[in-house]
Parts: C-alpha cells; sequence; structure tokens
C-alpha cells in the first residue's frame, strides 16, 4: 500500500495504523472503485441500521461551489478550492494545503434512499446523512 | 474522546497520538502567513499557544455520528490534529493575528519592526 496519508503521522503511530490496516484489510469487502485513501477530501464513513453516514473532511470552502450528487447509487462529492492569493514579493516555504479542483467517488449500500439525503456543511466539514430505506429497516416482530 | 468523537473503529492506545494538519507557509516583508488544514475543529476546540519560540497548533475533532454508528471507512482516523514550529527570533511573538473560518487556521506573525527592511538612500555625491 503506498499512498501518501493526507494527514501524516508519526513513525510509531504509523507503525501501528500500519498493523490495524493489515488485521482490517481481510474484512474489507472489495469494490470496484477500490478503497482511495489520500486523496481530497479525506473521508469517513459510518453506518447505523437507519442511515449512512458520510463525512468529507473539506476546509475552506464555499460551500456555493460544492456539488453533492447521488446517482444509481454512486455518490460523487466534487468542487473548487482557491488558493489564497500570494502577497507581493512573498515566498513560499511550505505549501503542502490542496488546491483546485476535486472530484470523490463513494459506492454506496443498496438499500439507502437517495430522497432522504441530508447535506451540512459545518467546521470545514461536510456531513452528508443518507436514510436506508424503511423496509429494509430492522423490524422487531412480535411473538403472540 | 467524548460521544461525539467517533472516528476510529477500534479503541485508540492511550498514548496521545495525533494527525499533522496539512500547512502553508508564506513569508513577505512584513512577516510570515500560515494557513492550517483543521477540518471538522470547531472554534472552542482549537488551541493555539506560543511559547518562547514554539508556535503549538492542537485541535479536536468533533463529528456529529448518531448513535449506535459504526465506522466503516476512516480516513481520518484520530480525533486530534496536532503541530508544532520553532519560530525564528525576528518575529513577533506578541503581535500574532489568529482568525479561524471552516476548518481554516489564518496565523499573520509580523515580524519585529527594527527588523522590517528599511529602504536607506544613499547619495553618490
Amino acid at each position: 500500500m503506498m499512498y501518501r496519508s493526507l494527514f501524516p503521522r508519526d513513525v510509531f503511530a504509523e507503525l501501528d495504523r500500519l498493523q490495524r490496516e493489515m488485521q482490517q484489510a481481510f474484512d474489507l469487502s472489495p469494490s470496484i472503485r477500490g478503497v482511495a485513501r489520500g486523496g481530497f477530501p479525506a473521508m469517513n464513513v459510518g453506518s447505523t441500521s437507519k442511515s449512512v453516514e458520510i463525512y468529507a473532511f473539506a476546509p475552506g470552502i464555499d460551500p456555493a461551489s460544492l456539488d453533492v450528487q447521488i446517482e444509481k447509487g454512486v455518490l460523487t462529492i466534487a468542487g473548487e478550492r482557491h488558493v489564497e492569493e500570494m502577497p507581493e514579493k512573498a515566498v513560499m516555504h511550505i505549501d503542502e494545503r490542496f488546491a483546485g479542483r476535486f472530484r470523490r467517488i463513494a459506492t454506496l449500500p443498496d438499500d439507502i434512499d437517495p430522497n432522504a439525503a441530508e447535506a451540512r456543511y459545518r467546521n470545514g466539514m461536510l456531513h452528508i446523512s443518507i436514510a436506508r430505506k424503511e423496509a429494509a429497516q430492522p423490524r422487531r416482530i412480535t411473538v403472540q | 474522546m467524548t460521544d461525539t468523537t467517533a472516528v476510529s473503529k477500534q479503541a485508540e492506545p492511550a498514548r496521545e497520538t495525533s494527525l499533522m494538519p496539512p500547512v502553508d507557509v508564506i513569508e513577505d516583508a512584513q512577516g510570515i502567513i500560515l494557513y492550517a488544514d483543521l477540518p471538522g475543529v470547531p472554534k472552542d476546540k482549537l488551541d493555539l499557544h506560543i511559547e518562547a519560540d514554539t508556535l503549538t497548533i492542537e485541535g479536536e475533532v468533533q463529528l456529529e455520528t448518531p448513535d449506535g454508528m459504526e465506522s466503516t471507512h476512516a480516513e481520518v482516523s484520530l480525533p486530534r490534529y496536532r503541530r508544532v514550529f520553532t519560530l525564528s527570533k525576528e518575529l513577533d511573538t506578541s503581535k500574532v493575528a489568529a482568525e479561524f473560518n471552516q476548518g481554516v487556521l489564518k496565523l499573520r506573525i509580523p515580524k519585529a519592526e527594527h527588523l522590517q527592511p528599511r529602504k536607506v538612500e544613499i547619495k553618490v555625491s
């Protein structure tokens, strides 16, 4: 796995992570789009019995420029991040932050309801919550 | 870790590990401008301090997670950012200005006034 993490950490933490990922590699579902890491924005995905939660870490973006789409079970997050203007006669010492256009894609589970999606942008983070179809939600059956 | 921060599938070891936020550092005649990306950090969870010549940027990520959420994929796998910089002597740490907007921190550290470049006219007779 050769990728550059968007948020690097110290060597010992890296080793911890590597070990954990080795374990996790066995229970990851093989997806045709792979588990793309290191892209912008960084993404976390979580799920409950009622919804799928997507967190995109996209700081400093005009919410109006964000384009979120769900089509045929695929979620697309696209947008553009503008660079701050350089003052005259300035020197750039460190240049690590992402700038420019971005697009990230995630495959969603089959049982989500694309009409019941909600997106919010706060603290530089885009949170998308997509409800699962009612029929797919677990139901308790009373025993007579 | 609080109830609202569940970014990692497994419990982290007790040792405080953190992520390194990406930064841009620009220098002009007046001083240094530093931008840091700290997405998911609310204003009250951002901690900036300067001690002697060391600048520390720390932030805690807060996610709104519904009850019983299980993380299935995590690229931001720790709920904390931390980065330390050593400042040089000509910077005036008493006049640092900070802005924090939508996860982007902007710090302006001016150079001490007597060290700012001045144009010296030399007359040639």
